[in-house]
């Protein structure tokens, strides 16, 4: 691959390992030099004074999943764009009228949803 | 060199976080290995100058599908110590499962050629990219939306589909609740709704 493009990533690259570096040195050197003598007493969950109320893992709605799906389609609406919005001069006025059709389909969905009274939370 | 060397370290971390995905006991950690996998397909993608892709990916998979798969797994609440149980009687159907896998993807390894419409679709991208030096995103976009004009609409549709689905399945009517309608609010007026009066003293309700 083009060496140019790479080049351009080097400071993420160079982010990405300063990160892991202080990540694995903050818990590491810890690890690693502090006394560890684990106890009932220490390991187990403090919450204010209370025994654990129960698992952590609790259920919870189902809506909170519905918002994440509504989410997620409209993240990928906003994914394509990104092509069509840098290609728009190349591809004339079919790529736009595609884009419209595309973005259409999508608005009729969205008032359904609007119309279901999904984005609404009571 | 260093660029093979950055690929060997994205694979091998890549590689191992997967094999963490499906041997993790912890559901959670599990999905966080994913979220490491993702990251490092991604850059994947940018070793190969798929910048587009290796931004999607991260946006798409790690900001919002992963969220999601947090969400199957608190949403269920497995009891995993009783689903470990059947461990035994489950083998076989597993197995089967894992192989005829394996077995579609030595089928797809072994007819990947370049005449496949997959890769030519890749390849065509790939000459687009060279043939006028523009950056990936700009030359996907010249293809996607007018010489891929079908698959775009039916990715269209399919968002479609997933939307009014989650949709339809998730959301329950709440009879009891009261919701607010604020056009209501706004066209009440006080002479319809607020009525003055006289009482004469010793005559009022107590």
């Amino acid at each position: 691959m083009s060496s140019e493009l790479l080049r351009e990533y080097l400071p993420i690259l160079l982010f990405i390992g300063i990160a892991t570096f202080v990540a694995l040195a903050s818990v590491g050197i810890s690890f690693v030099l502090a006394k560890q003598k684990p106890d009932s007493a220490k390991v187990s969950a403090y919450e204010c004074g209370f025994e654990a109320f129960g698992d952590a893992r609790a259920r919870f709605d189902v809506r909170f999943y519905l918002v994440a799906i509504l989410f997620i389609i409209f993240d990928l609406e906003v994914a394509f764009l990104f092509p069509w919005a840098m290609a728009l001069g190349d591809i004339g006025a079919a790529g736009y009228w595609s884009m419209v059709l595309f973005l259409g389909v999508l608005g009729v969905g969205f008032v359904y949803e609007w119309k279901k009274g999904a984005l609404e939370w009571e | 060199m260093l660029a093979s060397l950055i690929f060997y370290l994205f694979a091998t971390v890549l590689v191992a976080s997967a094999v963490m995905v499906v041997t993790a006991r912890n559901p959670v950690h599990a999905v966080l290995f994913l979220i490491l996998c993702f990251f490092n397909a991604s850059g994947l993608f940018v070793l190969m100058g798929a910048e587009f892709l290796a931004f999607i990916l991260m946006i798409v998979y790690v900001g919002a599908v992963a969220v999601l798969f947090l969400f199957v797994v608190m949403l269920l609440n497995i009891d995993f110590k009783s689903m470990r149980q059947g461990l035994r009687r489950q083998l076989p159907l597993g197995l089967g499962v894992g192989a005829l896998l394996l077995v579609e993807l030595a089928v797809m390894a072994l007819h990947w050629s370049s005449d496949s419409q997959a890769f030519s679709a890749l390849s065509t991208v790939e000459m687009v990219n060279q043939a006028t030096n523009v950056d990936s995103t700009r030359a996907l976009g010249r293809l996607l939306y007018t010489d891929y004009f079908y698959p775009f609409q039916v990715a269209g549709l399919i968002l479609l589909v997933a939307m009014i689905g989650a949709i339809v399945l998730t959301l329950r009517d709440r009879k009891r609740v009261k919701r607010q309608n604020a056009a209501e609010q706004m066209d009440r007026r006080p002479e319809d709704v607020v009525e003055i009066r006289k009482v004469k003293s010793g005559e009022g309700a107590l």
